[in-house]
């Protein structure tokens, strides 16, 4: 949102160059140990690391500093940040003048949270919605999208563009003019002191300090602070604006596009960055192109739409149309519209997003579903909903190589299975060893696996299934001359099956991805190529150029750099977009096109490269034009890329600048605010007049209780999260006894003095609830969980890990039932990171503290089978592996 | 030179990925599914089944690591623990390098020590145990006969009897995988090189370098256990460790010893007995031989004693 | 066994071994004999399944079975290293508990029942069919055409390749089902 793209800016390895780390947000080093590597790498070469976070991990144990932070309160310290920035005037004064809005002029009509008390400018209280008019550059026109999408959530990459026209926007270089985005910058955070901080976050006025003192001096010209963020950010109802939080710092102290800098977001998944650029997700199609609404009724319509006139986005119906001609091929004519007809449109009032879809299984409006890949029943939040959502099915299709809960939610919570009319098929699904394929992971970057092996049994991929699915579609719709029925007849659908299991190609599928000329079925080589007169087809355009030829195949390139201080590995895997691993490294350089700092040389202008043509050269893919020299206007005229000035580096943006100030296209205003949680049992210091979000959204319904805020019965406040022993749901590490006994039971850290008040001591029975219900946990009783003086308050954490459920080798009760759906009014995502609970002593069922003595005991279900994760036979005899030996007891008179 | 192992503590994250890459490559079974309680530890020690074992140290809040340190704040009778919090809410966050200061959870992976006077090694009465030829302690499972000998002989509690097969298992150093010029398990994936696998002159030098390193840094309480200065009688480790507490505070003999180096003196008061007593026998023969002088006693038994032992002593002379 | 030399031959050796511990114990043939059973395998590039660090994984197979899976020390990302989820995939697809067939249960019924998977993939198929036909939107009241098919959800897909996400997108909008959603959101 701020820069333009969803994705982290930066790579991973790139962590080794920062001269400070921040991690909030995230419990890396426990998440993501691997990747923590890079942290210690840097550590060790004199950076500073800090954790800021609730609880003491496994991350600040490796940590220079740990600050304490109750958990929902971070814009407060980010904002903290921000304002300590400003007042002492550490910002990087020429990146943040020519690289961002912060000299853009705003409009008269808008006004600020803190005039109005909480809310901006544009807000109605009835529909707890924000008309977003006032929020634009002086002198810009508004763009439609923006007026009628208050419906529909904002993704990252693909939100509404600016349109400017004619001229650029006003700008005040000297940054002082009252309405310039820096000056209201500085008023909207004024209040953020390190006392407020204090007082907010619970964090120490003087530990605040250090790390403000810590990420100023590790930024500038010659030095470089990154920030770390995980699921510990965007499970909030101010999810967006958190985020957004860390981007106007990182922009103020010049980090984005920079080595050692940027900001890495920390995915929790294999694919989950690579299934929102391939999104199985209601509202976007391949590459963050949004699904066409009732409200686009023609191609024309829906390209007048997303067609930005300055900016990357300028190249919008190359996309659109190239991937229709891969959808359709030659039932994609400029006669039809490309087919455009027939794509699903979306009704603009409606939320198809996760949780009203829930609620539409829960109310029967949802008859079928298939699931893959996902123990939603355990690690969907609000988990008691979701296993009714699934009973009130007509029918469910669980694909997953493990036999998940899931699949299992007609005979759990105690209901009587015969009165539950599901229809269940579970398929078993393969494993990544058992397929080709790609995943992009958390750095943007294509790797491909190699298949090692066919999957046992009926396992089969999900290429297979859907292949032989759409197959089987195909023939049963075969001659329907129905209207409804000509999408799925027309479809391509051709892909060529390997050997035995009659397996589809998966390079093939990355090839139609990556796109071909139509004329000559040759494949592109990158983006750049695409046409919107149906020359082309391509089914993703961010992924186009990893399969530039036929017998190349960029995420299986597997070529490592050798060891420098820049190296970025071009040839290792493909990053999207274009192979770059720093996006926005033109901000690298300074206007002139010269490096910053020879410390921080990442690309920069040569103008004697390409015979005096001039280039962009250095150690990444530039993200810029790459013959565009650093003084070139803007052609105020011209269209798309022309219209952006040699020194404008965030080129997803029409005005080519990093967003301090968002114009619009967010929900929830165009800078971050301090809004408590949902279920806080603090009232907001700032603006009491609006504790939470004004536009998170409800679920006002009877089987989705809230806890209030400021309610006594729920005193604690509570936050979920991951262990490294275990993944997610526990679909897994539950079943998989390695890592089953490092962490056998469900527990829940609780401090000290929580404990002395409640007679607690590790391995004790508790029962923690809220309005939905309650879990059962042994108590860890720990100085690592302490209690915050929260504004002269005593506010207790507790911590809970939600890896378990009542299948596998290790059993326990599900953390997510109690959690409610509330959710980020962007993104809506759900609050989990910060709600509140009561505890007590004693098991469910159990009066409090009753049975204490029994419950001293510390032990779990036991399951002691030597043989249980053993191959039959045993390796020994064939692969003589030590030990292994053992369980087979092979006697000495054998040999 | 042998092979060894360096584990650096200070750059140990906890992750367990020693633990289960050992498992993985040695297929040991999944032990039990206790919750211990101890911290994030719930593989408590080293067993048959658990070659690596990484320990959890919480020293948390009150100032004074190495008094808080045994007793880590989750032990029943935290409750002094807990009132030092009390009165004193404020938190105290700087944990330097998460070695400084007063917040520190200490993170170990321990594993067999691989001695070089190895407890274990000399107890075995079948041969069983034998120091290969990278220099490491290994347990030959076909010549292994679960006498369990060697159980008690390992001052660090390493060596263990698996019941269901009755031998004795521990870790192997990978000695397969170093047979072919690979990293043992536990070293090639420790995230963060905590961990490192090689050439023990290379890794004391590197670790003698480390501990120079942390002190320039301020962490004084940085050194090495069981490194090349260790005088006690099991000598320098080929498993050695970089620590920043006490021995003890990680459950390790703050001066291990074989129990053999009790013995000698037991097996010289045993020598000094006997020699006393053969002594006395040897004069009681010669006396006899003159008394044997006298018609009146017994001298035919003693005679064909004496001429019996003469004959062994004559064998085993050719022998 | 051959060539086993008792304790009492060991002599003056037995005490250095003892005392000073260089002098090795005989060695097995099986000792001399060890290799990792990775010796000879075939080995194929993978990724980890687990987190978003995407570590690269070397898979050891022999025989269509899986032997072995450590990290890849080529990878810039994990340059051999793994974490214990990552070390522990070896146990994903070599498991006691891992189903190898269709499960089926029947609307009110207590049990799975084992069905052929040519079965399964008819009664799907059958089941969009059923319900599509009986849901479907072609067209909203204003007669524009939305080709929805709310009836139907998915959820899934952050655990899955690219390919996978890419076809289950496609066929999909195809069918007009819209409720599509998967762990991003979560």
């Amino acid at each position: 949102m701020s820069f333009g793209r969803g994705g982290a800016t930066t790579a991973q390895w790139d962590l080794a160059n920062s001269d400070c780390i921040v991690i909030q947000g995230s419990n890396f080093a426990e998440c993501h140990p691997v990747g923590f590597r890079f942290v210690m790498e840097a550590r060790e070469r004199g950076a500073t690391v800090i954790h800021v976070d609730p609880r003491f991990t496994r991350t600040s144990a490796c940590a220079d500093l740990y600050a304490p932070i109750r958990p929902g309160t971070d814009i407060a310290f980010l904002g903290g940040l921000i304002n300590y920035v400003l007042e002492h005037e550490k910002y990087f004064k020429e990146y943040v003048t020519h690289y961002t809005n912060a000299a853009t002029l705003i409009t008269e009509e808008y006004k600020d949270s803190e005039d109005l008390g909480g809310i901006f400018s544009g807000f109605h209280e009835d529909e707890h919605a924000y008309y977003t008019e006032s929020w634009s550059y002086e002198g810009e026109s508004m763009p439609r999208a923006a007026q009628h999408k208050k419906a529909r959530t904002g993704e990252t990459f693909a939100e509404r563009v600016t349109r400017t026209t004619q001229a650029p926007p006003p700008r005040d270089e000297t940054l002082t003019h009252p309405r310039c985005v820096f000056q209201i910058l500085k008023r909207h955070f004024a209040r953020y002191t390190p006392e407020l901080v204090e007082q907010i976050c619970g964090t120490p006025a003087d530990v605040f300090r250090q790390v403000a003192e810590a990420i100023t001096s590790n930024s500038g010209r010659d030095r470089t602070t990154a920030f770390c963020y995980a699921v510990g950010w965007t499970q909030h109802t101010v999810g967006v604006q958190l985020i957004r939080t860390c981007a106007i710092l990182q922009l103020l102290l010049g980090n984005i596009g920079r080595p050692g800098g940027g900001i890495l977001a920390l995915r929790g998944h294999a694919a989950i960055q690579g299934s929102t650029d391939t999104p199985t997700l209601y509202n976007l199609l391949p590459g963050y192109m949004e699904v066409p609404l009732e409200s686009e009724p023609t191609l024309d319509d829906y390209l007048a739409e997303y067609t930005a006139e300055g900016g990357w986005w300028h190249n919008f119906p190359k996309y659109i149309v190239s991937l229709l001609k891969s959808w359709y091929g030659d039932a994609a004519t400029q006669e039809n519209e490309f087919a455009y007809q027939y794509l699903p449109k979306l009704h603009e009032q409606t939320d198809y997003s996760y949780y009203p879809m829930m609620f539409g299984m829960v109310d029967r409006q949802i008859e079928g579903l298939f699931v893959m890949g996902e123990n939603f029943a355990v690690g969907g939040p609000a988990s008691i909903l979701e296993r009714q959502a699934l009973r009130s099915l007509k029918w469910c299709v669980v694909r997953d190589p493990v036999h998940v809960e899931t699949a299992d939610f007609w005979d759990m919570d105690g209901v009587d299975p015969a009165s539950v009319e599901t229809e269940v098929i579970y398929m078993p699904a393969a494993w990544a060893a058992e397929k080709s394929g790609s995943l992009t992971n958390t750095q943007r970057l294509l790797q491909w696996h190699d298949q090692a092996v066919d999957p046992p049994g009926d396992c089969r991929s999900e290429t297979w299934f859907m292949y032989h699915l759409g197959r089987r579609l195909k023939e049963l719709y075969a001659g329907s001359a129905e209207e409804r029925d000509q999408p799925l007849l027309k479809l391509t659908w051709d892909y060529p099956v390997e050997e035995a299991l009659e397996e589809p190609r998966a390079l093939a599928v990355l090839q139609e991805m990556n796109g071909y000329r139509l004329a000559d079925h040759t494949l592109l080589s990158g983006y750049k190529d695409l046409q919107d007169n149906g020359g082309t087809s391509c089914g993703n355009w961010i992924y186009s150029g990893v399969t530039p030829a036929a017998d190349a195949n960029l995420a299986a390139a597997r070529q490592p750099d050798r060891a420098g201080a820049f190296s970025n590995h071009q040839h290792w895997g493909f990053a999207w977009p274009n192979n770059r691993r720093i996006l926005y490294n033109r901000c690298s350089a300074d206007q002139d096109g010269r490096p910053w700092s020879e410390r921080k040389r990442l690309i920069w202008w040569d103008a004697q490269a390409a015979e005096g043509k001039g280039q962009w050269v250095g150690y990444d893919v530039p993200d810029f034009e790459l013959h565009k020299a650093p003084q070139q206007p803007p052609d105020t005229q011209g269209a798309g890329m022309a219209a952006l000035s040699g020194a404008d580096p965030f080129i997803m943006h029409a005005d080519g600048k990093g967003w301090l100030f968002v114009p619009h296209a967010l929900r929830d205003g165009p800078l971050p605010v301090h809004y408590e949680p949902v279920e806080s049992p603090m009232p907001n210091l700032l603006y009491p007049n609006y504790p939470h979000n004004p536009t998170a959204v409800f679920f006002e319904r009877p089987d989705n209780p809230y806890n209030g805020a400021g309610n006594p019965e729920y005193p604690y406040v509570i936050t979920t999260y991951r262990l490294t022993e275990h993944h997610t749901s526990g679909a897994m590490s539950r079943w998989n006894t390695w890592l089953a006994e490092l962490q056998p039971a469900l527990f829940a850290e609780i401090d000290l003095q929580l404990a002395a008040e409640k007679r607690l001591q590790t391995g004790d029975w508790v029962t923690v609830s809220t309005a939905r219900g309650a879990v059962e946990a042994r108590a860890m009783v720990t100085a690592r969980m302490r209690p915050l003086i929260i504004n002269g308050r005593t506010i207790h954490v507790v911590g809970m890990p939600y890896h378990w459920g009542p299948g596998g080798v290790v059993t326990g009760d599900i953390v997510n039932d109690l959690i409610g759906v509330v959710l980020d009014p962007n993104v809506r995502i759900h609050e989990a990171k910060a709600f509140t609970c009561n505890l007590r002593k004693g098991r469910k069922g159990q009066k409090d503290g009753a049975h204490g003595a029994e419950n001293n005991e510390v032990a779990t279900r036991t399951r002691v089978d030597l043989h249980a994760e053993l191959p039959e036979g045993g390796i020994i005899n064939r692969f003589g592996s030590e030990g292994a030996e053992m369980l087979h007891r092979t006697s000495l008179a054998e040999r | 030179m042998a092979n060894g192992f360096f584990t650096d503590t200070t750059l140990c994250i906890g992750c367990k990925a020693c633990e289960v890459a050992c498992k993985e490559w040695n297929q040991l079974p999944a032990e039990n599914y206790h919750l211990s309680g101890m911290s994030y530890d719930n593989t408590v020690a080293l067993s048959a089944t658990t070659w690596r074992h990484v320990a959890f140290i919480e020293q948390i809040g009150n100032g004074s690591h190495a008094t808080a340190a045994t007793d880590g704040a989750n032990r029943p009778g935290a409750q002094a623990v807990s009132e030092s919090i009390r009165q004193q809410p404020g938190p105290q966050v700087r944990s330097g390098d998460g070695l400084l200061g007063e917040h520190r959870w200490l993170m170990m992976s321990d594993v067999c020590k691989h001695c070089t006077n190895a407890g274990c090694l000399d107890a075995c009465p079948t041969g069983a145990l034998i120091r290969n030829e990278f220099g490491d302690v290994y347990v030959q499972p076909d010549i292994c006969n679960g006498c369990g000998y060697c159980v008690p002989a390992c001052p660090f509690g390493v060596i263990d009897l698996q019941q269901a097969d009755g031998r004795v298992w521990k870790c192997t150093l990978c000695f397969d995988r170093q047979k072919e010029g690979l990293t043992p398990a536990c070293a090639k994936a420790c995230p963060t090189q905590s961990i490192l696998f090689g050439d023990l002159a290379e890794l004391r030098a590197r670790a003698e370098k480390r501990v120079g390193m942390l002190h320039a840094r301020g962490i004084t309480g940085a050194y090495l256990y069981g490194g090349p200065d260790e005088h006690t009688s099991v000598g320098p480790l080929n498993a050695f460790f970089l620590l920043v507490d006490e021995p003890h505070v990680y459950n390790l003999p703050v001066n291990p010893q074989l129990p053999q180096s009790k013995v000698l003196p037991a097996y010289l008061a045993t020598a000094l007995t006997a020699t006393f007593f053969g002594v006395a026998t040897l004069y009681t023969l010669l006396a006899g031989r003159r008394w044997s002088k006298n018609p009146l006693s017994a001298g035919f038994p003693l005679r064909g004693m004496r001429e019996k032992t003469m004959r062994w002593g004559v064998r085993r002379n050719r022998a | 066994m051959a060539g086993f030399p008792t304790r009492a031959a060991n002599g003056r050796a037995g005490f250095f071994r003892s005392h000073v511990g260089f002098i090795p114990n005989p060695i097995s043939k099986r000792s001399q004999r060890l290799t990792p059973r990775i010796t000879d395998a075939n080995v194929a590039v993978s990724v980890c399944p687990y987190c978003g660090v995407g570590c690269s994984q070397l898979v050891y197979h022999k025989d269509g079975r899986i032997i072995d899976i450590e990290g890849n020390p080529e990878s810039p990302i994990n340059a051999g290293h793994l974490c214990p989820k990552g070390a522990a995939t070896y146990q994903l697809v070599n498991n006691p508990d891992r189903p190898t067939s269709v499960q089926y249960r029947a609307p009110h019924s207590n049990h799975w029942e084992t069905r052929s998977l040519d079965w399964a993939m008819d009664r799907i198929a059958q089941l969009i069919k059923t319900t599509r036909d009986a849901t479907f939107q072609l067209t909203n009241d204003q007669g524009v055409r939305i080709n929805r098919c709310e009836a139907i959800g998915h959820i899934g897909g952050a655990t899955l390749d690219n390919e996978e996400n890419y076809l289950i997108l496609k066929l999909w909008r195809a069918l007009g089902i819209v409720h599509i959603t998967n762990q991003a959101r979560i």
